[in-house]
């Protein structure tokens, strides 16, 4: 299957937002070359400001230039774009509702050689608590741009992290694309696996894998984790005998409490998430994903264990 | 010109804000006093004679000279400079933090017509100000952008990430004024954390200093006239002021910083403003 890197298909994305929307601007805190906003600033570098690494001024300074009209996407790794400046997210952008587009790149521990210090795993927990906030992840290079597009005509400040994985390419380009619905990724009546990003990949891969043990799980992407479809939730869950839900972020704030807290659920499930704990470094992202116990094989464990329970 | 003819016209305006000031603090209602007194003749100064605003410009564009105030806190001056414009409702003041109201504890663009951004949280108004200017400067407009900071404000961080860049991209539409009040919430800036060599800062992060007495029209003017001059930097007004200026059991003391006012205080108040005032 084609894999593609999703921050550089952000990067191109940019560029097309450029040429159709005069009024997108784009900052970055000396991380253009890694969130790939260098590829924007070579075609416009007129509407490229490099912020320095001033994370809390360049936020400032986005909604400064909402106000004035333009539609800043902002740009950093998501540790830094959401904790570094929480608060002038809050109090500059979002109490006003400013067209602010927060693009967090590096998202959860896909930064695995820098450690707990650069790897996000509670940047959705943040963002999702604001008011006014839409908070987005896409599993893969088309949904990246699919979002992109989507974005910028949403009034308002939108937090999109991005995993630095080459990840397959699992969506197709889609004219009736629209942010706030899920996505059926592959068919399955026993389970239904809710998951976000890099972990729809292995999501996929684990039904896959179940369907030799007899077990059909459904696979659904939510991309958009908020507002979350509640009602598209509530009828994946309607039929089948246990829930799972992936996310590579900390099950505290993000997906998995997102899903429980807006419906009542009293059939068994199992959530796929870093634990209550930090990040750590490793030599390549396979060795961390099963440090963390966020593998295929994490999925298919507990999706057996949510069989054996009937 | 006659411009001592100027300066009582704006005079008299200040007065008529301090009046406005304190109506809001009518029925036992807490408000930052302190850092609002300080700020009349600096704010009477930006709405009545410096800023190329109407009223209609404020109601209808973000094309204009814009007023960003960073130390959100003393927001109940600029509802009284908006009020004096006639762009605030008749009765708006006398709502000051009602459920509901349009006039919040702390600036808020969307609920009040003349705010432009959100502030209160201290140290961000510099940069919202910084992006504004990248703004006109896309534009191609050559509206410029005023920034009231409180000296006790300078201790954020932010300020200086914002001072550092926009003298990076050389943006001589921001003056940036600083309220040197030389009092803070808890105590005297002196006592409680001091800020020193204050121009001397200024100077090192690459902007154009100018001093000035935040009360004295004469100085604001040549100040900001000093500040017309000055291309390809941005320029910070140091305005010396008093903290409860024109409260005189207010000023010089912290104490008056967020506070209702008791009727001794009110009456005293009342005596000053109106009755031995011209």
């Amino acid at each position: 299957m084609e894999k593609k890197s999703l921050r550089d298909a952000y990067g191109n994305a940019l560029i097309e937002l450029g040429s159709n929307y005069p009024s997108v601007v784009v900052l970055d805190a000396d991380l253009s070359l890694s969130t790939k906003t260098h590829l924007f600033e070579e075609v416009y570098p007129d509407r490229f400001f490099e912020m320095g690494i001033a994370e809390q001024n360049m936020m400032g300074c986005a909604a400064g230039l909402a106000i004035g009209g333009y539609i800043p996407f902002v740009n950093t790794f998501a540790v830094f774009a959401t904790g570094r400046c929480y608060d002038q997210i809050r109090q500059s952008i979002c109490i006003p509702k400013l067209n602010v587009k927060i693009c967090g790149s590096s998202a959860g521990l896909s930064d695995y050689g820098d450690g707990s210090t650069h790897q996000a795993i509670d940047d959705i927990a943040l963002m999702r608590a604001l008011p006014n906030m839409t908070v987005l992840e896409p599993c893969d290079a088309n949904e990246v741009v699919m979002m992109v597009r989507e974005m910028v005509k949403i009034q308002g400040p939108v937090y999109m992290r991005v995993s630095r994985e080459v990840l397959p390419v699992y969506t197709t380009m889609d004219d009736a694309y629209s942010l706030g619905s899920t996505k059926t990724m592959c068919e399955g009546n026993d389970l239904v696996m809710f998951a976000h990003g890099s972990m729809v990949m292995r999501a996929i891969r684990a039904a896959g894998e179940l369907v030799k043990s007899g077990i059909s799980m459904r696979v659904v992407n939510v991309g958009t984790i908020k507002p979350l479809s509640i009602a598209e939730i509530a009828k994946h869950i309607d039929s089948v005998k246990g829930i799972l839900v992936a996310e590579e972020h900390s099950y505290i704030g993000g997906l998995c409490e997102a899903i429980m807290g807006s419906l009542s659920i009293n059939i068994p499930h199992e959530f796929i998430a870093v634990k209550d704990q930090f990040g750590t470094s490793a030599r390549n992202i396979e060795d961390l994903m099963e440090a963390y116990d966020l593998t295929e094989q994490s999925i298919i464990k507990s999706a057996k264990r949510l069989m054996n329970t009937k | 010109m006659n411009s001592e003819k100027n300066y009582f016209q704006l005079e008299t305006r200040a007065l008529h804000i301090r009046r406005k000031l304190l109506r809001m603090f009518e029925g036992g209602i807490v408000g930052h006093l302190g850092g609002s007194g300080s700020l009349v003749e600096i704010i009477t100064y930006l709405y009545f004679k410096e800023m190329d605003i109407s009223k209609e410009q404020i109601l209808n564009s973000t094309d204009r000279d814009i007023m960003i105030l960073s130390k959100g806190h003393s927001v109940l001056v600029q509802y009284a400079a908006l009020s004096e414009m006639k762009i605030l409702p008749e009765n708006a003041l006398g709502q000051l933090k009602e459920v509901g109201g349009i006039l919040q504890g702390h600036p808020d663009m969307r609920k009040t017509p003349g705010i432009e951004a959100n502030t209160g949280s201290l140290g961000q108004g510099l940069s919202i100000s910084l992006g504004l200017a990248l703004a006109f400067q896309l534009k191609g407009s050559d509206k410029h952008i005023y920034t009231i900071l409180g000296d006790g404000e300078l201790a954020e961080g932010q300020v200086w990430e914002a001072a550092m860049a926009t003298s990076r991209y050389g943006l001589d539409s921001i003056t940036a004024i600083i309220d040197r009040n030389r009092y803070q919430a808890t105590g005297s800036t002196k006592d409680r954390y001091p800020i020193v060599d204050l121009e001397a800062k200024w100077k090192a992060f690459g902007w154009h200093v100018v001093n000035a007495d935040g009360h004295d029209f004469k100085s604001l003017d040549r100040a900001f006239e000093e500040v017309r001059g000055e291309k390809g930097r941005p320029s910070v007004i140091i305005a010396n002021t008093v903290k409860g200026k024109g409260f005189a059991f207010a000023e010089n003391t912290h104490k008056y910083h967020n506070c209702s006012l008791s009727n001794d205080e009110m009456a005293m108040a009342i005596e000053n403003l109106y009755k031995k005032a011209k």
